[in-house]
């Protein structure tokens, strides 16, 4: 690593926020512990974490990582937990679901936010025929973007044969499950509740469409078992469904809710209490990572899909992560859209952990009622700052400025910024999300728990 | 030829009378050595060729979601490709060595208080480094499982009351499988197994466990067989010398329980190499089976063409560490005429 000098006044900054975030001394020292090793899921968004180590900027730091997929999001979470990981690739659930205790409780934090958006929702190819019906066309092909009230009437059908309608999610608290519910909901459909004070935690209560948890890769094959009609999961899950010929992409995530937060990168605390230096080294990798991978209007795209094609990262074949990662999305077979921003890594301020994102996790947890009681808008606040550390993201980010490798313009203003965005509209049914008053929102939603009800 | 040139033909034949060769029964010796070389030979490729036909007609016939199923042809490019890719990741491998050693020297500079270590290749194991770990697992599983299952086998074949107390036991331990054992034993190993810097990985221990417990009961209950088969002669012999009980066993009991024991051994090492591969798969550990199933996670239109050649491996590894067993089972065994096969 290279001796930086810094300004006078930077240095007394950089002193400031060191002392603030309870650190002893100003620059950021050597690694405390220089070999990790990285847990991920087989998914188009773990690109940040093969690029920083394939262009070596893990060991610009002086870390020597390694790599590992691993078979489940809970296997992933567990391992993180019980130090096998010394972090991992996360749903932006998974951290505030362990702090709060739905699931395995533990304080997991993350200071880094890996992309925004990069999931669709499938169904299977005889589901797609029933829908299609209800869908108004233009040129011969579908209106996009295409609500769930499309869905309705097949749902209903198949309610009425008696046959329940069985959809995958990756996993309770990712965000694939509450962008689907969200998505279900809207267009009038109950995706069900949880109830984990009576021991339900299955999220099907009074549901029409029972939705339940299949890992990442194995979407496909258990859409063509006839398992589940539909799914929601990242990329290539939903891509490779179109290039097998077994379901169709109806929708991506980016319509539901344009630029929603999808995966962080987490830590337990006790890990980053341990190892602070460590942590914010792994983070300045990251960050310069989801840089190179926007850099130039997606310049590199390409050569990060020959990167995640390996059998050792996602290892799908070149093309079917192309068709998403390169800007694009395939529907029907032959329906390819564009759709430039189907993954953001680091525009947008993709990478800063906003409270406010946190807190849209929280209150869909509440709304389904995986948060079996009402919170005060105070409780969803604290729990956001507990495990979303934008402090360690700053330091991160300072530090690549000091060296060179970043622009302050490539950040938010850290001295100003609060951690909340402005209220967001882009959400499918037009509903105003404003991350300072998460009680309000959840009044304002149709389907779901509200104050003090249970399911 | 005949019909062009019948005097040469007769000269030639005329010659060879005389001098015909003969082998030591009277038989010529094409009857007696070439052909049955020739049929030892030709008719495995033959065996083969009808094998790689079929092979070839039947993959072209499946048509799955992955593409078709892999042939001897794709699965040979594959083979070529894994290959190729280990070559490429060596290189990786010396050029992280090179900038790990030219990172500590610089930091060296800076903080003379440093401490290097080099520390190991990080990047992904390979399709030979896989095969390599999964011959170090099965061999240590099943090394442990013979270091417990002779000694048990002739404790049990010594004494009849000990082999009426254990036998239950064996019989209901022998048929269990190794997906069964594997839960258990990755919690056992987890509580266990606690060190801050561990010799063994745990991956490591906990398949070399699941397939020593799989392992054992072929040579446990074959030694006993043998050890209790031991001839009344030569016991009595024994008994005649007064050998100590210890000399009985090393004198008599053992060379004459040697062909049951390598049958159980043999038995043992086929059931372990099964036994790890499906422990691998289910458990993620290091090692073949993991290699199958990541490459069945990926779903890219090689995986299937790998995981062929994955399976190829497995079965001619497996059949070398047989041979290599026959091999120690002809060499130790003092009955040259029963046959080995």
């Amino acid at each position: 690593m290279k001796i930086v000098k810094r300004s006078l006044t930077l240095k007394l900054l950089g002193t400031f926020l060191f002392l603030a975030a309870g650190f002893a001394n100003a620059e950021v020292g050597y690694p405390e512990k220089e070999e990790l090793k990285f847990g991920f899921i087989k998914l188009t968004d773990m690109a940040p974490l093969a690029v920083a180590y394939e262009k070596g900027y893990f060991e610009d730091e002086g870390l020597y990582v390694t790599l590992e997929a691993q078979a489940n999001w809970k296997v992933l979470l567990d391992r993180v937990i019980d130090g096998q990981l010394d972090g991992a690739h996360m749903l932006a659930g998974q951290p505030l679901g362990a702090t709060i205790g739905f699931g395995t409780q533990a304080h997991v934090i993350t200071a880094f936010s890996m992309d925004l958006n990069g999931n669709g929702i499938t169904v299977s190819n005889a589901v797609w025929k029933e829908m299609k019906k209800n869908i108004p066309m233009k040129g011969g092909k579908p209106v996009h973007p295409i609500k769930a009230d499309a869905l309705k009437p097949v749902i209903e059908s198949y309610k009425k044969q008696g046959k329940p309608f069985n959809m995958g999610m990756v996993f309770p608290v990712s965000t694939h499950n509450y962008e689907l519910r969200y998505w279900l909901a809207a267009g009038g459909i109950h995706p069900g509740y949880y109830a984990p004070l009576k021991g339900d935690i299955s999220g099907q209560i009074s549901a029409d469409a029972l939705l339940s948890v299949t890992p990442p890769p194995q979407m496909p094959a258990t859409l063509e078992a006839g398992t589940i009609y539909g799914y929601c999961v990242g990329e290539p899950w939903n891509q490779q469904a179109v290039f097998k010929g077994i379901g169709v992409p109806v929708i991506t995530d980016y319509e539901v809710w344009k630029d929603n937060p999808e995966k962080v990168f987490g830590v337990s605390k006790e890990w980053a209490d341990k190892y602070p230096n460590t942590h914010i080294r792994v983070v300045k990798a990251m960050i310069r990572a989801a840089m190179w991978l926007d850099e130039n209007n997606n310049a590199n795209r390409k050569e990060a899909v020959k990167i995640l094609s390996k059998p050792q990262y996602v290892g799908a074949d070149y093309d079917v992560i192309a068709n998403s990662m390169t800007g694009t999305f395939e529907y029907e077979k032959g329906d390819k859209r564009e759709v430039p921003d189907f993954n953001v890594f680091f525009r947008y301020n993709a990478t800063y952990p906003y409270y406010s994102d946190a807190i849209w996790y929280l209150t869909q947890m509440r709304r389904w009622g995986q948060i079996p009681e009402k919170k005060s808008d105070d409780w969803y606040k604290e729990t956001a700052k507990k495990v979303y550390r934008p402090d360690i993201y700053a330091l991160a980010a300072k530090e690549l400025i000091a060296e060179g490798k970043a622009k302050a313009s490539d950040f938010p203003d850290f001295a100003k910024e609060t951690g909340f965005k402005k209220p967001q509209t882009e959400f499918i049914d037009n509903i105003v999300y404003d991350g300072t008053k998460p009680n309000a929102y959840i009044e304002k939603l149709p389907i779901g728990l509200k104050g003090n009800q249970k399911p | 030829m005949n019909a062009m040139n019948p005097d040469i033909f007769k000269k030639i034949s005329t010659a060879m009378e005389g001098r015909e060769i003969k082998s030591a029964t009277g038989k010529p010796i094409v009857e007696v050595f070439v052909i049955p070389a020739v049929k030892a030979l030709s008719l495995p490729v033959l065996g083969m060729v009808i094998f790689i036909f079929f092979w070839n007609v039947g993959a072209k016939s499946i048509d799955t979601s992955l593409g078709q199923f892999p042939g001897p042809q794709q699965t040979f490019e594959q083979a070529q490709s894994l290959w190729q890719e280990h070559l490429q990741e060596r290189t990786k491998e010396e050029g992280f060595y090179e900038r790990q050693e030219k990172r500590n020297a610089e930091r060296l500079k800076k903080d003379p208080d440093y401490k290097v270590r080099i520390r190991e290749y990080t990047g992904k194991p390979t399709f030979l480094d896989q095969i390599y770990t999964s011959l170090i697992t099965v061999l240590s599983g099943f090394l442990l499982a013979s270091l417990i299952a002779i000694p048990l086998g002739i404790s049990i074949g010594l004494s009849k009351n000990l082999y009426a107390a254990i036998n239950p036991l064996i019989q209901v331990f022998k048929p269990i499988s190794p997906l069964a054992w594997l839960p258990l034993v990755t919690m056992a190993v987890s509580a266990l197994y606690v060190t801050d810097d561990p010799f063994f990985a745990k991956s490591f221990v906990n398949s070399m466990i699941t397939v020593m417990l799989c392992s054992l009961w072929p040579t446990v209950i074959n030694t006993a067989v043998g050890v209790s088969g031991v001839s009344e002669d030569l016991n009595n012999v024994s008994k005649v010398l007064r050998l100590s009980w210890l000399n009985h066993v090393i004198k008599i009991v053992l060379p004459a329980s040697v062909p049951m024991i390598f049958t159980g051994l043999r038995l043992s090492l086929g059931i372990a190499w099964m036994v790890l591969i499906a422990a691998e798969m289910l458990a993620q550990n290091p090692g073949l089976g993991k290699f199958v199933w990541d490459e069945f996670q990926n779903g890219s239109s090689n995986s299937l063409g790998r995981i062929m050649v994955a399976v190829l491996t497995i079965g001619f590894i497996g059949f070398l560490l047989d041979r290599f067993m026959l091999q120690l089972q002809k060499f130790f065994s003092w009955d040259s005429n029963a046959e080995l096969r």
